[in-house]
């Protein structure tokens, strides 16, 4: 059951992005019924009531749907247990006497904000260049009409189970973005709905990948540390379509 | 296209979308298409690979042989065409792939480590303070980057070595593969070169012949468990093949002892003719 | 404190038959010409279902729509943490759904405190919406024959709930975003992310724009519009423990609030049965487990005090099944907020389980007897699984531990039926208006009313009001009434900092929490509440004194966004203990302990409370005037809930 823990926390400090940081040690004690993110909190309490500044760490949901929590926990993303985020990782996956080092997810295209805060918005402009089926409310027709076997509809939620959280940029020796973009490409290419736009989307959302990240070659670290453990599958189906996308006759295919 | 989020919260690109060339050119200016080139040269180089390994096994059946399988290689086609002109435009097939691969290995490289870098945080390769404990990583995929070019320094060598003669001096005769490979593996340095880029060869092999299958996007559930198995049984024949002519010339399984047609310093002819007959007498 | 009015508030309700309203309201409203649409800015303020659903309509109709979050990204508005399905009326299961029942099941369990035409237009589009999301790729689940799968939930006698398996909401939320990243990328839809909005602007009375501080730089901004839409979610954290996100908060709507919208109901609070309780004191959320399982689990607590045996030990006979044994007929399945109370009222009696005593068991082993454990870890596998990672126990051997907690809040900003506030201009969707669903919310009919305002209502009715502005351009940022509130927002974040006490945001919040649970929970009574009222005032009194925020106001500063949010619950609050004083009577999730029948259920008194409170500021330490909206039966007749 319960025990009380100390444990030797090594975490990134910097101020702002333009500043330079440093690690900070601090030791926490804290029982392992505890979460980890609790721990943090814990920390900030006693660090306000010192009169120094609270180490800067976001976590919204706390439940592991939202994407926002995420931290390079002992140099790995999200921590050691897997298939769970941050904020899902409980104080029992450490012993007495650890030292947990605590960084930023790196990448160049997810700049450091504060802390242990990065900014992780080109994710939203790869969405953005055609992540979505173009459907105007209320052009819709009855959600009945077009059959999905159930194959394609749950690989479709397989991939959309992605939570955005950067994970696998950060677990990625080379800052490759390609699980988190096959993961979109491939929820509307399995769906019917998503054929018309499918190549151009390919297209563009991969060349907008491009611009913020680095190349695959295929380690397969993004899916260990992916918390909804995305398959890699998809990465290969990206790079098919992305072909195709180049080769195809869209017009006559009937599609984009 | 517009882009109308906020200034102030949009993180700008690293590098722009350059103008496009024309297709099937622009494949090349995208890194997924890059790695896709990367995937289709290295099938070639696999392709060559295998065959130049199962050709050279021709040693076992002794100089004749191979001095025969040597000169096949140079008639491939020679009835219409001129002698040595398929051989001439598989080298240079195999120049070109080779630099692709090479030259699409190192900008791809470049690609990630601009990606990685972090302003605060820099060192070469993208580290963490914490350890980088590689779960899914192997060794093999790590080390693309170090196997690809030792084996590229190999290669110059061993077509320096075997195919220019430039270290056998007067022991090279062209056109008798079987004695220069010989001379050449019977120096120790040269066989633990020889091994060392061989090992590199299937170390290479053993990510390359799995990861071309993902980016060219050939996956299904089916058979997708094969795909490692392949690429291992692929690495573990190549180098089971390469490795066994160093082993078998140190062990004296291949030496010139019984041979026919004895080698006698700079009659490169004297030697050529005398496995021609060697043949024709079979 | 509370003053009360004899306003009666006009809620605009079209005339005509129930049937008919929506359809004739919709014909005599004014319209924007397509061309002209392009001349209104509207801002929306929240990019959860409510908001990136109407930023995308808005985009796609042709207005200039700005849409401010506070998160990083859109998709982490905590729509997303939604689980269990939404609610639709399309019948597919031929089980005898339709419109109307849809409707009736709403205003009834809403315990008949809705307005019927409302609930009637929600039912009515709640149709719509499935195909929307279809359309945009949500990928419900389905059947073999690759139709849409439905289940019944929350106690629904028909199978009306769509789902995708236990992330309806984030699912419904990727539609609504990437048809608003959609916006983005045509130019229609511009995209202020980690904006926080810390004012609402207006002039002459009506709404003209916003005050956003930025949460990186510091920076307050000024924006303007001709009509501002809040989709800002609900105030469920005022609780401190809810099983709302971190950063959810009253702040956009408490702001309006001060500015002369009227707040409606604030009492109107639920609590869902099946969370995990908290394990420290330093808990910092809770987590729901999906109430499908009340469908398998049993729930029980020892019958005897204080038993520290571990559940195996403890035999059959000294169990108490106490929802079985007091409702026969519904068991386990009882109401949200019956379940709710009854396991406070075990668990206030000392039966409580586990290390801190709070909470009781839902026990599987009967049901992993009868269908084998296989056909349990079908059903819950992956509930059990983040139930282990949490509390590192494993249910298929020891008992789930369960208690309730705050989820979800029935009260907002008071709207018209056009979605409108009491300041003209501004509008209120989703979770953030009083909405739809009376004294206690449905399950899976929050995403559906969120998506219902944000898809096909707002876009509408936005409209009429926007018809009148033509050719008036939005006030200028320049505008005194933007330059005053700016300067006031930048006061106010340099005395957060200036206060330097002794205690962290996050310790009042705490306190505040503990507060509003104890006598604002899940069962309220005049002395708890007077005493509320007196202890929250003390306490605010200290945190404005006693407070400390560190660091600067110019870079990312945790603790000091967070103490803007905190002393909006504070104010927030106190009007819930006055709400709640002044509804004598219960109703959902409101139970005054005054008023329940002899088997201790609910009773309402429609004689004098079928209405709407809507409360309107009077400045900081003023009085709250009450204001009432009748609410008229005219096609339901109002009964006494029963599930015995
Ligand atoms: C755990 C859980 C499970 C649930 N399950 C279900 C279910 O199964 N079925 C169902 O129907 N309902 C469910 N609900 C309820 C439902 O999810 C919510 O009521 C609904 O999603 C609210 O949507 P919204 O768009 O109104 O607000 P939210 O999704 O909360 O969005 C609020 C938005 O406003 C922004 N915001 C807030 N304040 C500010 C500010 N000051 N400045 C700028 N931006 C601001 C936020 O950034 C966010 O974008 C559940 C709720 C919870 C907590
Ligand atoms: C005959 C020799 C070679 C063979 C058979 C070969 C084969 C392959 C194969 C099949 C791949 C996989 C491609 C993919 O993942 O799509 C690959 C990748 C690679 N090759 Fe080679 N290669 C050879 C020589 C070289 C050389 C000389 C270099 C020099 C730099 C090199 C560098 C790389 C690198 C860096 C990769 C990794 C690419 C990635 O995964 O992104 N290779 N090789
Ligand atoms: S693919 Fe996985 S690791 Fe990457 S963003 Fe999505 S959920 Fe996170
Ligand atoms: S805080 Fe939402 S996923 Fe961790």
């Amino acid at each position: 059951m319960s025990e009380i823990i100390t444990v030797n926390l090594k975490i990134w400090r910097q101020e702002g992005p333009e500043k330079s940081g440093c690690f900070e040690e601090y030791t926490q004690k804290i029982t392992t019924e505890a979460s980890f993110l609790e721990m943090i909190d814990l920390l900030n309490e006693d660090l306000n009531n010192q009169g120094l500044e609270p180490v800067a760490i976001e976590s919204d949901c706390r439940e592991g749907i939202c994407g926002t929590c995420g931290v390079m926990i002992n140099g790995q993303a999200h921590g050691p247990r897997k298939a769970t985020t941050t904020c899902q990782l409980h104080m029992r996956e450490f012993s007495d006497g650890d030292e947990i080092v605590i960084e930023p997810f790196r990448a160049i295209s997810f700049p450091v904000i504060r802390d242990l805060v990065v900014d992780r918005s080109p994710f939203d402009q790869i969405i953005e260049s055609g992540g979505y089926i173009s459907v105007n409310t209320g052009a819709a027709s009855d959600a009945n009409l077009t059959p999905v076997p159930k194959e394609a509809a749950d690989q479709a939620f397989d991939a959309a189970a992605c939570i955005g959280c950067g994970a696998c940029v950060a677990a990625c020796p080379n800052s490759a973005a390609q699980l988190f973009t096959s993961a979109k490409l491939a929820h509307m290419a399995s769906l019917p709905q998503g054929q018309p736009e499918r190549w151009k989307r390919t297209e563009t959302m991969v060349e907008t990948m491009e611009e913020f990240f680095g190349s695959c070659t295929n380690h397969g670290e993004c899916h260990e540390a992916c918390p909804k453990e995305i398959n890699l599958d998809f990465i290969a189906f990206m790079n098919r379509d992305y072909m195709k996308a180049k080769v195809k006759n869209r017009a006559l295919s009937g599609q984009r | 296209m517009t882009q109308t989020t906020s200034e102030r919260y949009r993180v700008k690109p690293i590098r722009d979308r350059r103008r496009e060339w024309p297709f099937p050119l622009n494949l090349y200016q995208t890194a997924v298409g890059r790695k896709w080139v990367m995937a289709v040269t290295g099938i070639g180089l696999l392709g060559f690979v295998l065959i130049h390994m199962i050709g050279n096994l021709h040693v076992y059946e002794g100089p004749a042989k191979m001095h025969e399988y040597a000169e096949s290689l140079k008639n491939l086609g020679s009835g219409i065409l001129p002698r040595s002109l398929i051989l001439w435009l598989l080298r240079l097939s195999l120049m070109v792939m080779f630099g692709l691969h090479l030259h699409s290995a190192i900008t791809l490289k470049e690609m990630s480590r601009k990606s990685s870098l972090n302003a605060s945080f820099q060192s070469g390769e993208k580290k963490y303070e914490g350890g980088r404990e590689y779960i899914a990583a192997s060794y093999a995929s790590r080390t693309m980057r170090w196997t690809g070019p030792i084996i590229a320094l190999f290669l110059i060598y061993h077509l320096a070595d075997m195919t220019w003669g430039w270290w056998l001096g007067n022991e090279f005769v062209p056109g008798d593969p079987y004695h220069n490979l010989y001379s050449s593996l019977s120096r120790i340095p040269v066989a633990i070169f020889y091994v060392i880029a061989n090992m590199a060869l299937a170390w290479h092999i053993f990510h390359g012949a799995w990861s071309m299958f993902q980016s060219l996007g050939i996956n299904n559930p089916k058979y997708n468990h094969l795909r490692r198995g392949f690429a291992a049984s692929f690495a573990g024949l190549i180098l089971l093949g390469n490795l066994s002519f160093p082993i078998m010339t140190q062990a004296n399984l291949i030496d010139e002892e019984e041979r026919l047609c004895q080698v006698s310093i700079g009659d490169t002819d004297e030697i050529l003719a005398c496995l021609t007959k060697q043949l024709e007498d079979h | 404190m509370a003053t009360n009015s004899k306003t009666v508030l006009d809620s605009r309700v079209p005339s005509g038959p129930l049937e008919q309203k929506w359809e004739n309201h919709k014909f005599s409203m004014n319209l924007v010409n397509p061309n002209n649409k392009r001349k209104f800015d509207v801002i929306v303020v929240g990019t959860g279902l409510a908001g990136a659903s109407a930023a995308a309509s808005l985009g796609e109709l042709g207005y200039k729509v700005k849409a401010f979050t506070f998160h990083d990204s859109p998709r982490r508005a905590h729509s997303i943490a939604a689980q269990g399905g939404i609610n639709a009326a399309k019948n597919y299961k031929n089980d005898g759904d339709s419109v109307y029942r849809l409707f009736y099941d709403t205003i009834k369990g809403g315990d008949y405190r809705s307005r019927e035409a409302n609930v009637h237009r929600l039912a009515e589009v709640s149709t719509n919406i499935i195909d929307q999301a279809t359309a945009q790729g949500v990928p419900f689940a389905r059947e073999y024959g690759g139709l849409l799968d439905n289940r019944s939930f929350g106690g629904a006698q028909v199978s009306r709930t769509f789902y995708a398996r236990g992330q309806t909401g984030q699912q419904l939320l990727l539609g609504a975003y990437s048809a608003m990243m959609r916006q983005v990328a045509s130019g229609n839809v511009e995209l202020h992310t980690r904006a926080e909005l810390l004012d609402v602007v207006t002039k002459d009375g009506q709404a003209c724009g916003i005050v956003t501080r930025d949460l990186i730089s510091g920076e307050v901004i000024a924006h303007s519009a001709h009509a501002v839409v809040l989709a800002t979610g609900g105030y469920g954290n005022v609780y401190f423990l809810s099983t709302n996100a971190m950063m959810s908060n009253v702040t956009a709507a408490w702001r309006a609030h001060r500015r002369g919208a009227f707040f409606a109901n604030p009492c109107y609070t639920q609590i869902h049965p099946t969370c995990i309780p908290a394990s420290d004191d330093f808990q910092s959320k809770l987590t729901l487990m999906s109430e499908s399982l009340r469908n398998d689990g049993r729930i029980w607590v020892p019958e005897a005090f204080d038993d520290s045996r571990p559940a195996h030990e403890i035999p059959e006979n000294e169990r108490d099944y106490y929802l079985e044994t007091r409702y026969p007929a519904f068991g386990n399945l009882v109401p949200r907020d019956v379940a709710s109370r009854n396991a406070k009222n075990v668990v206030d009696q000392g039966h409580g389980v586990g290390p801190l005593k709070n909470g009781v068991y839902l026990d599987f082993s009967a049901a992993v007897g009868r269908d084998g454990h296989d056909a349990i870890s079908a059903k819950y596998g992956n509930l059990f699984d983040m139930y282990e990672s949490i509390t590192g126990e494993n249910p298929y051997e020891v008992p789930m531990r369960i208690y309730p907690a705050i989820h979800y809040t029935m009260g907002g900003v008071w709207v018209d039926y056009n979605l409108m506030t009491t300041i003209p201009g501004l509008y209120a969707i989703g979770e953030a208006n009083f909405s739809d669903h009376g004294a206690n919310r449905l399950g899976a009919s929050a995403l559906m009313q969120g998506l219902a305002d944000g898809y096909f209502v707002l876009p509408y009715t936005i409209g009429d009001g926007l018809a009148d502005q033509l050719g008036e351009p939005a006030v200028s940022t320049d505008d005194p009434v933007f330059t005053d509130a700016v300067s006031a927002i930048e006061d106010e974040t340099a005395k957060w900092l200036s206060i330097n006490g002794t205690r962290s945001v996050d310790y009042f919040h705490r306190e505040l929490g503990r507060l509003v649970w104890d006598h604002i929970g899940m069962s309220r009574n005049k002395e708890g509440l007077e005493k509320a009222v007196s202890e929250i005032g003390a306490l605010k009194e200290e945190f404005y004194n006693d407070v400390r925020v560190l660091g600067s106001a110019d870079t990312l500063n945790l603790s000091l966004e967070k103490a803007g949010r905190v002393s909006d619950f504070f104010e927030l609050a106190e009007l819930m203990a006055h709400d709640a004083l002044e509804r004598k009577e219960s109703c959902g999730g409101h139970f005054r302990e005054e008023h329940q029948t002899i088997e201790g259920e609910a009773q309402r008194d429609d004689d004098n409370f079928a209405h709407v409170a809507a409360w309107e500021w009077n400045g900081k330490d003023a009085l709250q005037t009450r204001h009432v909206e009748k609410l008229d039966f005219e096609n339901v007749t109002p009964t006494q809930r029963s599930y015995k």
